[in-house]
This record gives structure tokens, sequence and C-alpha cells, in this order.
């Protein structure tokens, strides 16, 4: 194989592919899209499909707005039923302190858009019945967030950019970048060596080491968290739960199934994704506290994925000081799906030299070295 | 005459073969598109099969097909059985 493209896109997840899919759409197509495993190997295949605007900083609630106004109408572009589910997001508290804050987080998101609400213990059991809120203080919901299946949206987006002649090699792996001075000259990967002066690193968990390839920096860290999936059941829950003080996430997809996960505090980084004992348990224990009534539902089987984690809990974007043409989709710590429509749109314009439909000066690598951060508080799992 | 090949997700021996020839051509891929394997029984019944088919159609040898990885737990566990026993409630 030696070809050449205007663009390499590394990583066959949700967001390489939505990128490749807005680069389709604006009619530059000589594009390929490399994933070195299946399409969804990564977090895009490992997710819990949350989609959620409660966010706590200003640019994770714009671009998890925008996104959601994007989901909302994405089964009709991708023509495929992408399950979207939007039965709300409680989030629940369980100190004052935190409650005080959660009614900032609500003036913030209101204030930017979202139609966020601080509801009281009993209003949230109205809203989930089962739910034991002896130890709740506080909760604020929104309706439009929801769960949607990652598997289908990948699949669309994949089928899609195919129609419009983008290229989509999976079991290719990257193994260089080269590059001259600040020029990207080619990507050699397993299979043979690719010509472009282009390349957008969506590789998720491995997305410094992709960096490193072309010689950039990226302070991202893979992390572990792990998650699970119970036998399917009747609609039982209509919004999916969680808590930042337990860190504990779950929701009823729309084929019956409760899926949710937990994050271990003390999980080492690093590329690692079985699934532990530590997990069952904890997760089964903090469960039943939420939900007693769950004792008896089956869970059938726990995984693991990566978080691409930075030191701000926000995604890098844009492009980097040491090369050029060399566009950053990554760092999501978490959150990579529900903020891609708009983020794979940016980057798209960014790639196509066009002005961004939202400025992201402020996500771009070089905070790091010359802005005051305002670190995302509102991560779970 | 249908034969279901997955019972636990009702996936059949057709739907299988249509999404083979939709571009599905590997478990994996078969697995997230079909739910194929992800109820219950976990792929115990369904698997060996579907790597049959999919080998029928595509003239991929079984012996080089990978194989979704086998997730915990090996049998469904109920969360009462998994949680600390002070965590469990009676259920009705």
């Amino acid at each position: 194989m030696s070809e050449e493209y205007d663009a390499v896109i590394i990583g066959g997840g949700v967001n390489g592919l939505g990128t490749a899919y807005h680069l389709g759409k604006k009619g530059s197509t000589d594009v390929v899209v490399l994933d070195k495993s299946y399409l969804g190997y990564g977090a895009s295949g490992r997710n819990g499909g949350g989609i959620r605007q409660q966010w706590t900083s200003e640019e994770n609630i714009k671009l998890a707005l925008e996104s959601r106004k994007m989901f909302e109408k994405l089964n009709e572009e991708l023509e495929e039923d992408l399950e979207f589910y939007q039965g709300g997001y409680l989030v629940l508290s369980f100190d004052e302190e935190e409650a005080e804050e959660f009614k900032e987080n609500v003036k913030r998101q209101n204030r930017l858009g979202v139609e966020s609400e601080f509801l009281s213990p009993e209003e949230a059991k109205e809203i989930v019945p089962e739910l034991d809120i002896s130890e709740v203080v506080a909760a604020t919901f929104n309706q439009s967030d929801g769960t949607i299946y990652p598997f289908k949206v990948i699949h669309g987006y994949a089928n899609r950019v195919r129609e419009m002649g983008i290229e989509v090699k999976e079991h290719t792996e990257v193994t260089d970048i080269v590059t001259d001075g600040e020029e990207i000259k080619k990507v050699k990967t397993d299979k043979g060596e690719i010509k472009t002066d282009t390349v957008v690193n969506a590789a998720g968990g491995w997305s410094s080491q992709v960096a490193e390839m072309a010689g950039a920096e990226i302070p991202n860290v893979p992390v572990r968290h792990e998650i699970m999936v119970t036998e399917p059941f009747e609609r039982f829950l209509e919004p999916m739960v969680i808590s930042f003080k337990h860190g504990i996430y779950f929701s009823q997809s729309e084929h019956g199934n409760i899926v949710g996960g937990i994050g271990n505090p003390d999980e080492e980084p690093g590329i690692n994704q079985k699934g532990s004992l530590w997990f069952l348990k904890t997760f089964s224990d903090t469960l039943l506290d939420f939900i007693p009534r769950f004792s008896a539902v089956n869970m059938i089987r726990q995984w693991a994925g990566l978080y691409d984690t930075t030191p701000d809990a926000q995604p890098i974007l844009g492009s980097v000081p040491e090369v050029e043409r060399f566009y950053q989709v990554n760092g999501f710590s978490g959150h990579g799906f529900m903020v891609s429509p708009m983020v794979d749109k940016v980057t798209a314009e960014l790639v196509m030299g066009e002005e961004p439909s939202m400025d992201i000066e402020r996500l771009k690598v070089e905070r790091f070295e010359d802005m005051d951060i305002e670190e995302e508080g509102a991560v779970v799992g | 005459m249908t034969i279901v090949v997955c019972r636990c997700e009702d996936v059949t021996e057709e739907d299988i073969v249509e999404a083979i020839e939709e571009g599905y051509d590997e478990l994996e891929k078969l697995k997230r598109h079909l739910r194929l394997g992800m109820g219950p029984c976990q792929g115990k019944t369904c698997m060996l099969i579907a790597r049959r088919i999919l080998g029928r159609e595509t003239g991929k040898s079984v012996d080089d097909m990978d194989t979704p990885t086998a997730r915990p737990p090996s049998q469904p566990v109920p969360f009462s059985l998994l949680a600390s026993p002070e965590e469990c409630e009676e259920d009705e």
C-alpha cells in the first residue's frame, strides 16, 4: 500500500468517523480513516451511551448543548435508528456543600441555554420512584439529556462516509508519522505508507502515543474505567442516574438493559481494558444503596475501556505548536461521545481552513502553558 | 425455514447473512450490529454457529477469526450475590 490522501484520520471511533463525516459533507472526500482494530474498539464502543449537558465548564456546556441538538437530527442524517432516548439525567447530591454548587451549576447552565432544574429529594423520587432518597440532599435534572446506542452511531457514520467515497481501513495500525521540520510528510502503518500533509489525532486512549510519533506533546493519560450490563427488562428507569460523590452512573437502554459503571479513585493510569472483582462488588454495593429493588436483577457482562484524561478534564482540540496541520480531537476524559457532533463539525472546519462555528482557543493544548485553566468539575465514572 | 441462531436476542441465520453482505464481516461487528451473543447466555450458544456462517459466507477459515472476549461473570449473577450481605434487602 502506497497511497496519498488530503487527510489521514487516526482512530475509527465516534470522533474520527464523525470528523470524516463532516469533511465529506463539505465535499472533502480524499480522506482515509485508520483504526488499528475494528471500528469502536476503543472507548466509543465501550461507553455507557450517556448524552449529558449538565456540565460545569462553559466550553463543555456549550459543546454538549450544541451536540445534543445535533444528536436529535442524527437518526435522519445517518439513516439509522440510533436509539436516542431523552429520559433525562438525574444528578444526585449527598452533601450540603455540593448542593450549593449544584445551584450555581444550574444557573450557569440555564444562562447558556441548558434547561436544567434544581430539585428536592422528593422531586427526584417522583422521577425515579424506586430511588432510596434517605441520604440524598438535592438533585438536578435535565429532560433533554439521555442515552444513545454507541455502535449504531459508529456504524451509521462509517456507512455514510464510505458512501461519500471516504476510505475506512480497519486493522491498520499507525507506526510512525514522518515530518520534515514542521510539515507532515507521511503516515507509516503496518500495511504500508500514506503520503499526506494533514493528520487528525482521534486515537482516544492512544492519543498521546500518536502525538509522540509526530513529535508533538499532549498531556493525555489513559485510565481504565469499568462498566457492566444486566439482562434486559421492561422500562423501569427513565433517566440516567449519577452521583459524583460515589462515581456511579446507571441508566436503562432502549433495549431494556441496565448499563452502568463506577470509577475507582485508586485506578493506576495505563492501558488496561480488563474487568476486576473490585468493580463487581463496589458497583453492586453502591447500586443497591441507590435502588434496593435491583437486588434480584442479573448482571450478564462486565468490561472496561479507557478515559483519555487531561489535567482539566476538558478535551484537546485544534492545532499544536510543534507540527503544522496536526489536529487534535482527544483528551475527552470520559465524555467524548456526548460532545462528538459539535467537536467533529469544528474539527472539520479547522481542517478545511474555515472559521470554526465555536471558539476553541481555550481548548487547544497551549492552554496548559499560558492560560488559567478551568477544571471541569462534573466528571463521573 | 427460519433458523434462530441467537436465542437470547432473536437473531436468525438470515439476519446474519444479510449483515455480512452489508459489510459486518467480523464476529465483533456482527455482535455489535445485531446484539448477537449479547443476551443472558453471552454467546455460549450462538457464537460457534455464527462463526460457521461467517466462514461459509466470506470464505474465511474459522481458525483465523477473532472471537469476542469472554467477559465475567460466566453466567448471569444477581446483584444480591455480588454485593456485601448488609446491602441486600429481601426482594418480594
